[in-house]
């Protein structure tokens, strides 16, 4: 898809996808047959749960496992539960999947309906901690995180994908009045929106600043538009929300005024589907669909070796199976054929330097790789700025040693966080 | 469950663009062609002897090692052959075959496999081969006496090592276009400058090699050549002849940029590339030995990893 350019006297840049101007309406998938919802809850065998297979759940019931967490998924769909069951997914995270099978006709739960009349922080905490886009609703009331500025981002965070500019465009409307009730719910007035050029004009008679990022990727990391932005910095091993300033994606806060002014929990989630031949298209399905409905849909057929990623090509995750769920923050599907999965390698580094050029952040990866290769994650850490890596997975990308760079980094810090 | 589909489950980033080291060494010994060629027009068959052993002995040294060592065979990546092939082009015409065995021996094993294979040596391999070789064997290298059956129709008189025993008189008849396009004697790969050159633009062009190691190179060179020249130009030639004689171009275009021994940090590169410029002409003008080169580059390769700890402030120090 992206090759190194024949003529190379400069770094190469990446440009973000911009949406295009003719972009139709997502195509909307069937209710699925059955969703499966990841609750953020590591599965305990012993524990009596509230809820239990063969329960009727109607869409946009809450569904947690105990009183006492406050963990929960939203029902997408009207059914029946059929199993509850631990799912682990990258680094050994652990949460618990509530399957949940349709029935025969959809019912709406009206539980959120009573309070969404009041819009309130606790209200927002209780009913839309994992509306489509996943809006860290939970860190205004995390008292070590004194967020201050909230950015919205309509641009996405990574290649190829228009998903959050999707939303930027179809629903402006439900994006001023989520911006509105974030403003009342939390008491923030600092709400920053992060915009490419062309949609400048989309966004305008939004009442909040809108700042412009670049469409060099990874410009839209949320990092980058601290430092480039912001002009704030974010010490290395922090957050951005450590230094008081959290990021909502466009869809998130559409989800949030949509949900206010309905009564009703968003379910659906905009996505972006890329195909084997590169081909996009957007597609609009409920959060927890299978991904193999999704296939069956648009026709894709799948086939022995290809590769299935979830989220986007650059910091997205592999997926192992079809029946993998749509995830409140899968902005995006991507499909590679067995031939086009490019193998990494395990080369020594060369010290060409392709890394160092290409740093946003300016880590000396040519040393740093060395020392993670070494396994001497505390002297990488300490000498060599391991902590102060975003994340955008660039290096790997330009390694002519084809080493897996972004991963030893992701193991590293992994690693000595667990320590 | 079982018969579900197998996909193949990755870290991400999940696109390459598909550069590789075999890419990087092909093209380098690609560039490198035009010289190599010229050498061999001029010396006949027994420089073709001297690349075609220098290269498949250097192949075989790498995979001996990798064999020894048991370590993945290395060879397909083409350093091997790359070093194989810098070597010869530095060699004189008519070395021995026991001279050129010897030096791609010390090449690939001393220079290279110990430190680990590509990437971990500290020093170009090539220079390390060719080093040892001019202090052990230093009469295979008195380019005059070594072309002594060679007539090619122009001055056939090393100009360094005219320069060093004669003085500057003895050079005058050499004009910077002769130089440029080849009519002086010298080492198989280094006599054609304007080949040298044209390898080293495209290597530029294509990224290959980083062009602040070679500019700053040539750069130092030339400014240290004319601060003698001015203060002296009965006793030292001028800069342009101190650029287009000896291995000047082959260094800053093609042993200089060697990934593993040269700094990648935006300000490093210029001080090792200048760094080797000056002490070139140091040596030349006031050492001991007719060429510098080979040294000059090995003593910048010793300072490298010094030099690169000046790097940028990494986002989130400093706090």
């Amino acid at each position: 898809m992206l090759k190194r350019s024949f003529i190379r006297l400069t770094k190469p840049r990446f440009k973000n996808e911009l949406l295009p101007d003719t972009q139709t309406e997502p195509q909307k998938i069937s209710t699925p047959k059955k969703v499966t919802l990841l609750l953020d809850n590591s599965f305990d065998q012993k524990e009596v749960f509230l809820l239990k297979e063969g329960d009727k759940v109607k869409t946009g019931r809450k569904l947690f496992l105990s009183k006492d967490s406050d963990t929960y998924v939203i029902s997408t769909i009207t059914g029946t539960v059929t199993s509850i069951s631990p799912y682990t997914g990258d680094f050994g995270d652990t949460y618990t999947a509530i399957s949940i099978v349709a029935g025969e006709e959809e019912e709406i739960d009206d539980e959120f309906e009573k309070y969404c009349k009041e819009p309130n922080l606790d209200v927002a905490k209780k009913f839309l901690a994992c509306v489509p886009g996943n809006p860290p609703i939970n860190l205004f009331s995390d008292p070590d995180k004194r967020i201050n500025t909230i950015v919205i981002c309509g641009v996405d965070s990574d290649l190829l994908i228009t998903t959050r500019q999707y939303a930027v465009k179809s629903d402006i409307e439900a994006i001023k009045s989520g911006i509105h009730f974030l403003k009342k719910i939390t008491g923030i007035d600092n709400i920053i929106m992060a915009a490419h050029r062309n949609q400048i004009q989309e966004c305008g008679d939004t009442d909040i600043e809108i700042k412009e990022v670049n469409s060099d990727y990874p410009s839209t990391h949320p990092h980058l538009i601290m430092k480039d932005i912001l002009g704030q910095s974010v010490p290395e091993g922090r957050s951005c929300e450590d230094v008081g300033v959290c990021f909502f994606s466009a869809e998130a806060i559409a989800a949030i005024g949509n949900a206010f002014n309905n009564g009703k929990i968003p379910v659906t989630k905009n996505l972006t589907l890329i195909k084997k031949d590169g081909s996009k298209m957007m597609v609009s399905t409920r959060i927890g669909t299978p991904i193999s409905e999704i296939f069956d849909a648009f026709e894709v057929t799948l086939n022995e070796k290809d590769r299935i990623i979830a989220g986007g090509p650059m910091t997205g995750s592999a997926v192992f199976s079809e029946d993998y769920p749509i995830q409140p923050d899968t902005d995006a599907i991507i499909v590679q054929d067995k031939d086009s999965v490019k193998k990494v390698l395990d080369n020594p580094c060369i010290n060409c330097g392709e890394c160092i050029r290409i740093c946003p952040a300016k880590v000396p990866i040519n040393m740093l790789i060395r020392f993670l290769q070494a396994g001497q994650y505390g002297t990488a850490a300490e000498q060599y700025d391991l902590f102060s890596c975003i994340e955008c997975g660039l290096c790997s990308f330009v390694c002519i040693s084809r080493i897996p760079i972004f991963q030893y980094i992701r193991l590293a810090k992994y690693e000595l966080r667990s320590d | 469950m079982f018969d579900q589909k197998k996909f193949v489950v990755s870290h991400a980033p999940f696109l390459h663009d598909e550069s590789r080291i075999s890419e990087r060494s092909y093209n380098i010994m690609l560039a490198a062609l035009p010289a190599v060629l010229f050498g061999l027009v001029h010396y006949g068959i027994p420089a073709l002897g001297v690349v075609s052993l220098s290269i498949s002995s250097s192949i075989i040294w790498e995979f001996l090692m990798n064999y020894v060592t048991k370590r993945p065979k290395s060879i397909g990546d083409g350093n091997a052959a790359l070093i194989g092939l810098l070597f010869a082009m530095l060699l004189p015409a008519t070395s021995p075959w026991w001279l050129v065995l010897t030096g791609t021996f010390v090449s690939v094993v001393i220079g290279k496999q110990i430190f680990g294979g590509i990437g971990g040596n500290p020093f170009n391999p090539a220079l390390i081969g060719i080093a040892i070789l001019m202090v052990s064997w230093k009469n295979f290298f008195d380019f005059d006496d070594a072309l002594l059956n060679y007539d090619l129709g122009f001055i056939m008189v090393y100009p360094l090592a005219a320069l060093k025993h004669f003085g500057v008189s003895a050079v005058d008849s050499f004009t910077i276009s002769d130089l440029l396009l080849g009519r002086q004697i010298g080492a198989i790969g280094t006599t054609f400058g304007i080949g040298i050159i044209a390898g080293g633009i495209y290597l530029i062009i294509r990224g290959f090699i980083r062009w602040e190691i070679s500019l700053s190179f040539l750069a130092g060179v030339l400014i240290t050549a004319l601060i003698f020249d001015l203060y002296d130009s009965t006793r030292y030639a001028g800069p342009f002849f101190h650029l287009l004689t000896g291995y000047t171009l082959i260094g800053a275009f093609f042993l200089a940029t060697e990934d593993s021994s040269s700094p990648v940090n935006f300000i490093p590169m210029f001080i090792y590339g200048a760094g080797g410029g000056i002490m070139t002409v140091l040596i030349r003008n006031i050492g001991a030995h007719v060429d510098g080169v080979v040294f000059a580059v090995i003593l910048m390769n010793i300072a490298n990893p010094l030099l690169d700890k000046i790097r940028p402030k990494a986002i989130g120090k400093g706090f």
